[in-house]
């Protein structure tokens, strides 16, 4: 009796139930996608190609796996080794990120089975989708190496492990350019349309503004998953990952202060060299404003201070606040700002349908992440491979 | 006007593949179109919104019939697009509250593509009679095309499940490749003349005389001969294009010209990047043996210091035991010599008195 009630109650935990209700929303919802096509569960249309799958699920969800990238080259390449043990977190976040971002990208497109044309049947090398898929397919691979080394102490293939770990500069430099390539391809995925992105989120430096925003955003990542992490995994954290934790709020606050920084200044020359001064007095200027002040100079002044008041409840909302500003920046990029000038009622709004999905998709890479730290050493080390970094 | 044509590597590697001709090396190149390549003078002035082209467009694309029929003008009422059933389209406009206007819209043909340039399986090409096609055996479905037309004319067939596909206006180059047809389906039906098929440069000949002929009636102005890079399809007014529904802020760059910066630069990060990092490596890595190394120094120094100073100490110690062991020993023997005289002495008292 008493186990059974035990085992009840640890299966239908609150969240359990609500993850089990998204995903069975979200098989049904898939039938419905792959069933009837695109026409009946999204609200695209001819002027409006690109929904929220793309905006959201493969801009803010490329941006928002920066974590990897960036804590690897911080602790590999640019010597802040003391903070080794955030690097198993940041790289399994950013495999899981692009993973569930190519996952979502079959959603979006009209013959997902089709994926792999660009590189095999016939490649359209003008295209700066064509690098983005690149880049995105050769980056997941590297990911998935960077993060196989867990996955393989966990199985017990000691030799295989070891090999991959002897990889890992190799893999970090390779990780570094193959992000700089596709987080800047991102946005220059827009330079081809001027007439439709409206001028103040158009700009030549596009490409500049989305990779030097990712770093942002990694590291801002890093901190707002580490703290939502500690709620939910206290338990599954080494000595040496908490300890150093702290340590690791305030690099990464000081490092997310001046890339803030200097975001806004590239931002501030791009709206100079468009001479685009006056259109900061319009409706769409005070919107631009709002993003720029409110979520990327705020920003950086938060964790200044945050940094130096060794303030870390600062540190963490400021941290959301920067995720929140990416998100923001590319939904005005991909959706907002684009197609500025149609009519409202030309306009796109996402269905119900297009938030399912992409609920659905956040998901899964909730509950995979979940599994896999509950399992393997990510928040503290193998007790066969200690001290070796 | 000189216009670049493609920058960077990656660029000129593309448009070969996209214009299956000589690649461009880069630099002030200009493409000017095929020689010979035609193209369609649309001249608004003389259309009547008659509808007949897109009768005409329907007929010989075997496309679904309308839910109103073409000679039904109301339609004309409310502003249309492109459709998947409808690859051209005439809407109404009425300039300043002026007579009504009537203005033609499909794919404009460019020069060089934006659709053609952002397709990543090159689906698109600027064929070297002047029709831009598509190919819809290579499509992945992606949209990107629809997101770079700056004129918005490729639609989707987004309730197809199974081959949805990007449809627009081919110039009826199928039809005219195959024999069928001579001259694209819009142009052939046109009672007014307003459509005119031929090679590219005639038609911008033929547009300078009708300015030059009557320069009251007609917008110094031909649409599409700079417009995005230039298209095949050209466009006459009597009133500002903008009047009409036709965006006058497009430009003259190209697409595939708005890209190539950021093009050219793809092949530097992975030629510049792996030294950078492994150079900041390198440093770290130095910079780290060095502290390590300095440390071990300090630590040696210390260590020896510390080791010399206690050898002093010892030595001090020693030395000082060993004196004060001479002189115990000494003070012992003087004593123990004293002893024996005291006890010498008494014997012979002891002696004395006996």
């Amino acid at each position: 009796m008493t186990t059974e009630a035990v085992s009840k109650k640890t299966l239908f935990t609150p969240f359990n139930v609500i993850t089990g209700m998204i995903l069975i929303m979200g098989a049904f919802l898939t039938v419905w996608r792959f069933g009837w096509g695109l026409g009946p569960v999204t609200n695209l249309d001819h002027n409006n190609p690109w929904g929220i799958w793309i905006g959201f699920d493969l801009l803010c969800g490329v941006a928002l796996a920066a974590g990897g990238y960036v804590t690897s080259s911080a602790v590999y390449l640019f010597g802040m080794k003391k903070h080794h043990a955030a690097v198993r977190p940041a790289i399994l976040t950013a495999f899981l990120g692009y993973l569930f971002v190519v996952i979502a990208l079959q959603y979006d497109l009209g013959r997902p089975w089709r994926l792999a044309y660009p590189f095999v049947v016939q490649s359209g090398t003008t295209s700066m989708l064509f690098e983005v898929g690149l880049c995105v397919a050769l980056y997941l691979t590297v990911l998935f190496l960077e993060y196989s080394p867990a996955a393989l102490e966990w199985l017990g293939y000691k030799r295989l492990r070891n090999m991959i770990h002897r990889c890992t500069i190799a893999l970090t430099i390779f990780g570094v350019i193959l992000s700089t390539l596709h987080q800047s391809s991102l946005g220059a995925l827009y330079l081809i349309a001027p007439s439709k992105l409206h001028p103040l989120w158009y700009s030549t430096y596009l490409p500049t503004f989305f990779f030097v925003s990712s770093a942002a955003a990694g590291m801002s990542m890093v901190l707002f998953e580490g703290w939502v992490s500690h709620k939910a995994f206290h338990n599954k954290m080494s000595k040496d990952y908490l300890s150093q934790h702290d340590d690791l709020y305030y690099s990464f606050a000081k490092g997310a202060s001046w890339v803030l920084l200097g975001y806004v200044f590239i931002k501030v020359i791009g709206v100079a060299v468009d001479d685009n001064w006056h259109l900061l007095a319009t409706g769409w200027g005070q919107w631009f404003l709002f993003e720029l002040l409110g979520f990327a100079l705020l920003p950086s002044l938060l964790y200044a201070i945050g940094v130096r008041e060794k303030n870390l409840k600062l540190i963490r909302w400021t941290a959301l606040l920067t995720v929140l500003g990416i998100i923001l920046n590319r939904l005005n990029v991909s959706l907002i700002a684009y197609n500025y000038h149609l009519p409202s009622e030309m306009r796109y709004f996402p269905s119900w349908q297009e938030f399912g999905v992409t609920l659905f998709v956040c998901t899964m890479l909730v509950v995979t992440f979940k599994f896999i730290v509950t399992r393997m050493p990510i928040f503290h080390e193998h007790p066969e491979y200690k001290d070796e970094h | 006007m000189k216009r670049r044509n493609f920058l960077g590597l990656m660029g000129a590697a593309g448009v070969s593949a996209a214009f299956a001709t000589k690649a461009q090396a880069a630099g002030n190149v200009h493409f000017e179109g095929y020689p010979g390549s035609k193209g369609v003078l649309f001249d608004a002035v003389r259309c009547i919104g008659c509808r007949k082209c897109e009768e005409g467009c329907n007929t010989v694309n075997n496309l679904p019939a309308p839910e109103k029929p073409f000679d039904d003008l109301t339609v004309l009422d409310t502003r249309r697009r492109t459709q998947n059933e409808a690859f051209t389209v005439v809407n109404k406009y009425q300039p300043d509250g002026g007579p009504s206007v009537f203005s033609k819209i499909q794919c404009m043909h460019c020069l060089e593509p934006s659709c053609a340039s952002a397709c990543f399986v090159a689906a698109f090409k600027k064929q070297p009679s002047g029709a831009v096609t598509y190919d819809e055996s290579v499509c992945v479905g992606c949209r990107y095309c629809m997101v770079a037309c700056p004129f918005e004319i490729p639609t989707f067939t987004y309730d197809d499940p199974i081959t949805p596909k990007v449809v627009k206006c081919d110039l009826c180059e199928a039809n005219i490749q195959a024999g069928r047809i001579t001259i694209p389906g819009c142009v052939a039906k046109c009672p007014k003349e307003a459509l005119v098929y031929g090679e590219r440069k005639e038609l911008i000949k033929i547009a300078r005389n009708r300015i030059a002929a009557a320069p009251d009636k007609y917008m110094d102005h031909i649409y599409g001969e700079h417009e995005m890079g230039g298209t095949s399809w050209l466009n006459l007014a009597g009133v500002s294009f903008s009047q009409i529904g036709m965006r006058e802020d497009l430009g003259v760059k190209s697409g595939p010209e708005l890209t190539s910066g950021a093009l050219s630069v793809v092949a530097m990060v992975p030629a510049l990047w792996p030294l950078l990092l492994a150079g900041l490596y390198g440093v770290t890595k130095r910079s780290e043996k060095i502290n390590k190394k300095e440390k071990a120094e300090a630590v040696a120094e210390a260590i020896s210091a510390t080791q010399e100073k206690a050898q002093a100490d010892l030595k001090a110690a020693m030395e000082r035991a060993q004196a004060d062991k001479e002189a115990t020993v000494k003070r012992e023997v003087a004593k123990a010599l004293e002893e024996a005289a005291k006890a010498a002495e008494q014997g012979e008292k002891e002696e004395e008195g006996a």
